[in-house]
């Protein structure tokens, strides 16, 4: 292929003399040299043009896609419909091209399409703010905690057991190192965060009470409950949330959650190989101050127009420095568009549908399933669109059996939870058909 | 623009002293390099606080600057009503514009601070930098 930054030996030989060292080598003197790799490159020579896309269209051939397989599949990452109006929008290079909008004057399109984000989300949510988004769920949720003890400036951070394993493992990562803070685990009990559990480890040191809703097995926490305890001892009432479930669901303004947060890849996101996807974050009014990330706010021009510009930027890294209250001074700008974009096609009418069809398709694929001899649900609890499933055979060799039939199977929950080692985790979205359905239950019905 | 009865620190906070209670506020030299305050966080009455350490913060249009207790001891008091209206600081920054009340734990710690001469003097060596 054509070199397109060309760097010849001429070139390279001027900017070693520009600087005075002998060798491309000296560059790297002070890493030690026992790390150096000893031996070339082993890399092919170069292709052109036509043979690089022969070579990059055999190598997407190993991908399945999901116009071929059907996924029951959730977990985190979530196989729904998206309106054609989302790609179009978002696909426009106005948007798509665009560079990150510091200079108002020039992104007013940008500006409003991230504020008309914020207020989308801000009303699903039913929480004061919002902020233009972070880099998917499970960070988000990590900053809601670094929230909290800047607030509270306590030490310890309460965690159902409920929460995705990953989400878990980031926000340890992020706190317990960098802040010293203490994660305390929450187990469960039928399949929702005990609450005699929770009330014993919480103390007047506790920073936060985090958990997720609907769960990670699927299951409706007792969002209430948890935040009378939580608020009973000072603590803030951090909240994770499938969006989509809010079509259906009471959202967590309503049961006074502090910063509500979540994974909003299933609004109008492509599952994108696991990212990028889109972190929402809310919080309220009181804590606008503490929020990650940015935010754009909405103004007047001095000749008294509607206008729109980032806001509070003086919390930000690029001001604040170490100071800042994150080191995230920017968003998934596309991922949030094209939430916005979807949710403004679907309205509020579209997502409770949506809802409402998860949950029915969901309950029914979980009905038929019960009914095959050995399956049974783990949790007795009501649910949204996914469910813990015991087998009587083991899940890995019933996903790989799936597989054989051109159906992405659930997550073997002994991967996270060795207690629940027979157990799988379906999910069931408003875009499998019946007939879909239908085909699990019979290969399910055929292992048997 | 300094007054006499009162003590100063090297970030511009100045504290007024009766007998072990000081209270706190920020210079008119402060006010004026940041320009407009829009917020202003201080801590909760009962807290502690540390000699040099930040007790708040205060945001202007142009950033969000550190509040640096000049002695160390516990809340009796904060300005709540700052949280309202923080442009009392910029009208009247040594009077109304009064943040904490600070029971201050050592006495000897205010023999650090400076008087209103040495500040005008610290003040001046700022302002050619």
């Amino acid at each position: 292929m054509i070199p397109y930054i060309p760097n010849t030996k001429e070139d390279q030989k001027r900017m070693l003399e520009e600087i005075g060292v002998e060798s491309i080598d000296d560059l790297f003197e002070s890493i030690p040299k026992n790390l150096w790799l000893k031996t070339e490159n082993n890399l092919p020579s170069s292709l052109s043009e036509m043979e690089l896309i022969n070579k990059m269209r055999e190598l997407s051939k190993k991908n399945v896609s999901l116009d071929e397989y059907v996924s029951f599949l959730g977990a985190g990452s979530y196989d729904h419909f998206i309106p054609a109006v989302v790609n179009h929008l978002s696909a426009r290079s106005e948007f798509y091209t665009s560079y990150t909008p510091y200079q108002a004057e020039a992104s007013q399109g940008t500006l409003q399409a991230i504020y008309e984000y914020q207020s989308l989300i801000s009303q699903l949510f039913k929480m004061d703010v919002s902020n233009a988004s972070l880099y998917d769920g499970a960070t988000a949720l990590a900053e809601a905690v670094i929230l909290a003890h800047n607030v509270n400036h306590r030490q310890k951070v309460l965690l159902a057991k409920t929460i995705h394993p990953e989400y878990r493992q980031v926000i340890t990562t992020y706190i317990e190192k960098t802040l010293g803070l203490s994660v305390v685990e929450i187990g469960y009990k039928d399949g929702i965060t005990d609450l005699a559990k929770l009330r014993e480890r919480i103390d007047e040191d506790t920073s936060c009470v985090v958990v997720q809703n609907p769960n990670f097995f699927g299951c409706l926490e007792e969002v209430n409950e948890i935040e009378e305890i939580a608020h009973k001892s000072g603590s803030l009432y951090i909240v994770s949330v499938d969006p989509v479930s809010l079509g259906l669901l009471i959202p967590p303004g309503e049961y006074n959650a502090d910063v509500a947060v979540g994974e909003g890849q299933a609004l109008g996101n492509h599952l994108n190989f696991g990212g990028p996807y889109l972190g929402i974050f809310t919080c309220k009014k009181e804590f606008l101050r503490k929020m990650p990330g940015r935010i754009v706010g909405e103004t007047t021009d001095k000749k008294g127009e509607r206008g729109f510009v980032l806001a509070l930027q003086t919390r930000e890294q690029h001001i604040r420095r170490e100071k800042a209250t994150s080191n995230i001074c920017t968003n998934h700008n596309l991922n949030a568009l094209r939430a916005a974009v979807y949710l403004t096609a679907l309205g509020e009418e579209g997502l409770r549908k949506v809802a409402n069809l998860c949950l029915q398709k969901g309950h029914y694929a979980a009905r038929r399933i019960c009914q095959i001899p050995g399956f049974e649900l783990v949790f007795t609890g009501p649910f949204f669109k996914e469910f813990s499933v015991k087998c009587p055979i083991s899940p890995d060799k019933i996903n790989k059996l799936l597989w054989e039939s051109k159906i992405i199977g659930g997550f073997d929950l002994g991967k996270f939870y060795p207690e629940l080692e027979d157990s799988l985790l379906l999910c069931v979205t408003e875009k499998r058909t019946r007939e879909e359905i239908d085909k699990l239950i019979l290969s399910l019905e055929k292992m048997i | 623009m300094y007054p006499e009865d009162l003590k100063y620190t090297e970030t511009h906070e100045w504290i007024r002293v009766d007998k072990d209670i000081g209270t706190v506020g920020i210079t008119d030299f402060a006010v004026e390099e940041l320009t407009d305050i829009v917020y202003v966080e201080l801590p909760s009455a009962g807290g502690k606080v540390i000699k040099g350490s930040s007790f708040g913060t205060i945001e202007s249009v142009k950033a969000v600057s550190d509040l640096n207790s000049p002695v160390s001891g516990e809340v009796l008091e904060v300005n709540e009503e700052l949280s309202r209206k923080p442009e009392i600081i910029t009208q009247d920054p040594y009077s109304k514009g009064w943040m904490i009340k600070i029971k201050i734990e050592d006495l000897t710690e205010l023999d650090t601070l400076m008087d209103a001469e040495k500040y005008k003097e610290w003040v001046e060596k700022e302002e050619e930098h």
